[in-house]
């Protein structure tokens, strides 16, 4: 009987696996979730992302009081666009009609994209740009093939072609671009749950609590049972 | 009793109530762990009642403001998103603890003569349940939400001659819109929660006129003391409501862990799809149910023609209610019935799997599973009246074990 259950159990794990293949594998950033992270996250969104994408979801205000950033700071190098307002949504410095000129589609919002698709699937799309001179922006991804947006991270990736080839040399290493990439998806996790600091530093004091509670209701409950058991 | 609470007790049967249904209700003293879901479901409920209320207070109804409300509660609304995944994940707890407790009666045989009653209430809860667990799925108005929303109301498209004003009327116009979700908002709260809340009632006063069934399957009221008290009863107060207090706390402690450490649960509580705005252009390309109504789902898919498959699914909604009257053996519960055992173990699996394949994208690979899978449990009731007929039994203890 043992066998028929961890063969059954086997079969419906090695089935989910294969139901999830898709055409491009996706990789996990590689980083410590942590408030140093995701600050160094902003920062880096800020300078490459932010004149397109709007975190309209997450007030500027947030980052002061979940993350620790001085508020100076984040009048200087963050709010960026001219209508930027430090208690509402982040606001892009490109306007929807521009963007609609330029790339031919507006920037989505990205308060949701890590929910939404995960961060596998942000990592390895950020990591899977390459050089396409069909394309208009000269851009294509393996990911998201026929992608509007250009490899705007390219300064720092380098240049590679479809298989894979080293067309123009980033100034930063692989490993140190990656590091960056994953310091944005850091980010953009919290963007998709700012709950999460609040969680972890509430979860032992909640935990704890509830255990003792549980602890002593089972006292009770044997103390009261001691003579249905005699 | 003091002065007052004679006065109160002339007026009000307070007492008395307490009495017969607590502390001279008689409980059977050999309930096992499955019992706690009973408890557990009916705290869950006024959980549901409280975190819904206070959504409430902050969502909006409308196609235009309905995700964005719902992301306000997540962002801005002051311990907004501890509200919001109460309610999320206490869905799918609550799903978790009808199954254990269905899977309980079954077990035990407690749908038998004289509990079909309370057996039918109950299972009219659970499919009330999967409503309301419906409509309140469409409210946040994600793009899983529309596409949900779409889907299930077309299913009413297929009852005959008044299918298509039927879908109208559901939808509050042809299509998904602010009156449809304005329209759900107050069957979700309103009418759907009273009746839901009636049925509990009923199940409960229909319990207390029967009296529990125990994982033995047999009756404790046929041995009593002189006095008539049955001699493996024991008061529901106090002896069931520490008991029950105990499970509360490990409860809320898996629930607090849950909202805690995994809220999404990695996508099964809260589904990737609903952190997308709602998009009538954009069709998700596998529209799957949540995982506790995955299993119907499924057998929907295993016929490819949209009526029979409607029928299909349908039908394995309502078999359970016939539960009481296919067991023939003269044992209630399947500790001393192998075979029924058997059966439910294979029963149990074949759900846990049409569970799975429900959430799988419609490819043909699927399609054989989803067959079997729905052939297995439409025939577990085809087959219930046959070999509980013919079964060996093993021998039944005159009184509960321990």
């Amino acid at each position: 009987m043992r066998k028929v259950w961890i063969g059954l159990l086997v079969a419906i794990l090695f089935a989910g696996n294969v139901s999830l293949a898709r055409a491009v594998t996706l990789t996990a950033p590689q980083y410590v979730f942590n408030k140093a992270t995701v600050r160094e996250g902003t920062l880096l969104f800020m300078d490459h992302c932010s004149a397109c994408h709007s975190i309209h979801s997450l007030r500027y205000e947030r980052l002061e009081t979940d993350l620790g950033m001085p508020k100076a700071q984040i009048i200087k190098s963050i709010m960026l666009s001219s209508n930027a307002n430090f208690l509402e949504g982040m606001r892009p410095t490109m306007t929807q009609a521009d963007a609609k000129a330029w790339f031919g589609i507006a920037a989505p919002d990205l308060s949701h994209i890590v929910r939404a698709e995960g961060q596998r699937w942000v990592y390895t799309y950020l990591t899977s740009f390459y050089w396409d001179p069909k394309r208009p922006s000269g851009w294509n991804n393996r990911v998201v093939p026929a992608v509007a947006m250009p490899d705007v991270l390219a300064p720092w990736e380098g240049i590679y072609s479809k298989n894979g080839q080293v067309l123009h040399r980033g100034r930063l290493t692989p490993a140190a671009y990656h590091r960056k990439v994953a310091d944005i998806v850091a980010f953009l996790r919290y963007t998709s749950d700012p709950s999460y600091f609040k969680r972890h530093n509430l979860g032992p004091y909640v935990l704890g609590s509830l255990i003792i509670l549980s602890l002593l209701a089972y006292l009770l409950k044997r103390n009261y049972w001691r003579d249905v058991h005699k | 009793m003091s002065k007052f609470s004679d006065w109160f007790n002339k007026r009000f049967p307070a007492r008395e109530f307490i009495r017969a249904s607590m502390t001279q209700y008689y409980a059977p003293k050999n309930f096992n762990i499955l019992y706690y879901a009973g408890s557990l479901l009916l705290l869950m409920i006024v959980l549901q009642l409280l975190s819904g209320f206070l959504l409430m207070a902050h969502y909006v109804a409308t196609s235009q403001d309905a995700f964005n409300s719902v992301q306000g509660i997540m962002y801005d609304t002051k311990w907004g998103w501890l509200i919001r995944y109460m309610h999320v994940d206490g869905v799918s707890l609550i799903f978790i603890l009808l199954y254990a407790h269905m899977l309980r009666g079954i077990l035990y045989g407690s749908f038998r003569e004289p509990r079909e009653l309370l057996w039918i209430i109950g299972y009219l809860i659970y499919i009330m349940m999967m409503g309301e667990a419906f409509l309140g799925y469409v409210l946040p108005f994600g793009n899983l939400s529309y596409w949900a929303g779409q889907v299930i109301t077309s299913i009413l498209h297929a009852i005959p001659f008044i299918g298509p004003q039927l879908t109208m009327l559901a939808r509050g116009g042809p299509g998904i819109g602010t009156a449809t979700l304005q329209r759900f908002l107050a069957l979700h709260v309103v009418l759907w929660f009273l009746i839901i809340a009636a049925l509990i009632v009923m199940h409960l006063v229909a319990l207390h006129q029967v009296g529990s069934n125990n994982p033995d399957g047999i009756e404790i009221k046929e041995h009593k003391r002189p006095d008539g008290i049955p001699l493996d009863g024991i008061p529901f107060h106090p002896y069931y409501t520490v008991k029950d207090f105990f499970g509360v706390g490990v409860w809320l402690t898996i629930f607090a862990a849950i909202i805690l450490y995994a809220p999404t649960m990695h996508g099964i509580f809260l589904e990737k799809n609903t952190f997308f705005r709602a998009n009538p252009m954009v069709s998700l390309p596998d529209v799957t149910p949540p995982w506790y109504l995955a299993p119907y789902y499924a057998m929907l898919r295993a016929i490819p023609n949209k009526y029979w498959g409607i029928g299909l699914m349908g039908l394995a909604i309502v078999l359970p209610f016939s539960l009481p009257w296919l067991d023939r053996n003269p044992v209630r519960s399947s500790r001393y019935r192998p075979w029924y055992r058997t059966m439910i173990i294979i029963m149990g699996i074949t759900f846990l799997v049409l569970v799975w394949v429900g959430e799988q994208p419609p490819l043909p690979k699927y399609f054989l599973i989803e067959r079997l899978g729905a052939a297995i449990y439409i025939g577990f009731y085809v087959l219930l009246p046959i070999v509980s007929s013919i079964e060996p039994t093993r021998a039944v203890p005159e009184r509960v074990t321990r």
